[in-house]
């Protein structure tokens, strides 16, 4: 290895040698330091690109020619309110075909409703081509944040088809009641 | 009884070569790392699922936080080829000195009669919180608002020079004001941008 010879030219009787010092020098505490540090860069460079979801919303103006008629039995309303909560029914606001429900969201909330009611519906209509319709109606209560959250909801339980449209006087009275408009 | 001795063996090993590999990846780390830009309008991101990365080039960020919307856009050629387009919109001239300073400049928030100000300052100073007031949403009168003509503008500029359809991303704090949001969606809509990616950050693995 790197060692130097420092042993030549003694050939004399005098015999002044200097001291063979070792070159190797303890790596350790370099090396823990490098890999922190490739830890960090390797976390932070394919960590730090923001993730994109993409929406697509219905084109505006052709929205008056041609209203979508879209079965009730298949419609999901869910209407978002404040305080992180949600409240959703099926059909329409004056005759709906389940009571309204006031739930939360993630996995343990408006998921299982989702989830079953996607399956009712293809159960229902025995095709699975036709499935679950849902409608996001966001009252101005609530945040940017539900928003994200109902649309990632979608992203996990692909629903046939939803769309975020406005939210209506009678469905803002629902919300009022169930004390989710403040 | 004669004991049995066990060699005793030297812990330590050679690191060299261990070494050389760490600081080899080190380097190329470093040099791959993106410096992160300073941002003027800091802003907590919701967490989602979706794992689809954003795209780097042609795709505008609306920044929207506290009631404010601020604009970016990659590209020093875009940027430039933007200012000179909005100084034709309103009727502002802005000198060389001005557009090559606005060219480096990664994101924004000022009415346009307020530009040149910030276009004076230095980057830190510029980007200090709160300083910078937001663009304005609001159309005045029969005159679209200012943002629709920056997004405008920008997918203009975006075409002629790259040829690519500009994409646009909203990056909304998680607790702004749905309201809020929709007026930016909206100025988009009015523009037929029907399609456009939330920006989010990632969410753990069991939601």
């Amino acid at each position: 290895m790197a060692e130097l010879d420092t042993s030549g030219g003694g050939k004399k009787g005098g015999k002044i040698r200097t001291k063979k010092m070792s070159t190797r020098v303890d790596l350790t505490a370099m090396v823990d330091l490098a890999f922190l540090l490739i830890t960090f860069f390797m976390l932070t460079t394919t960590l730090s690109k923001p993730q994109a979801m993409d929406i697509a919303m219905p084109d505006k103006e052709v929205k008056d020619e041609q209203q979508l008629t879209v079965a009730d039995n298949r419609t999901m309303t869910i209407l978002l309110g404040s305080g992180n909560r949600v409240e959703w029914y099926m059909g329409s606001v004056d005759k709906p075909l389940t009571p309204p429900q006031v739930d939360n969201y993630g996995r343990n909330g408006i998921r299982k409703a989702l989830l079953e009611k996607k399956k009712e519906v293809i159960a229902m209509t025995g095709d699975p081509a036709k499935s679950l319709i849902v409608l996001i109606k966001p009252s101005e209560k609530s945040k940017y944040r539900n928003l994200v959250d109902i649309l990632d909801e979608m992203a996990i339980i692909k629903p046939q088809t939803y769309a975020i449209v406005d939210i209506f006087e009678p469905e803002i009275e629902l919300l009022k009641r169930e004390g989710l408009y403040q | 009884m004669p004991r049995i001795k066990v060699p005793r063996k030297s812990t330590a090993i050679d690191m060299t070569a261990m070494c050389d590999v760490a600081f080899l990846l080190l380097t190329f780390f470093i040099l791959t790392a993106t410096a992160r830009q300073p941002e003027p309008l800091p802003v907590d991101t919701p967490a989602s699922t979706v794992k689809i990365k954003l795209p780097d080039t042609d795709i505008a960020t609306l920044t929207v936080g506290h009631g404010k919307v601020f604009f970016g856009i990659p590209g020093q050629d875009i940027r430039r080829s933007l200012i000179e387009k909005m100084g034709t919109v309103y009727g502002i001239q802005f000198t060389e000195e001005e557009k090559k300073r606005f060219s480096v400049m990664e994101s924004f928030g000022v009415p346009i009669g307020n530009l040149k100000q910030i276009i004076a300052m230095k980057g830190d100073e510029r980007n200090r919180e709160g300083l910078q007031p937001g663009i304005p949403i609001d159309s005045v009168g029969l005159r679209p608002s200012e943002l629709h003509q920056w997004v405008y503008q920008a997918r203009l500029a975006t075409k002629e020079l790259h040829n690519q359809d500009m994409r646009v991303s909203i990056k909304g704090d998680a607790n702004e004001k749905i309201p809020e949001i929709q007026k930016v969606i909206e100025i988009l809509q009015s523009q037929n941008v029907n399609k456009f990616s939330l920006i989010t950050s990632l969410r753990g693995e069991d939601y």
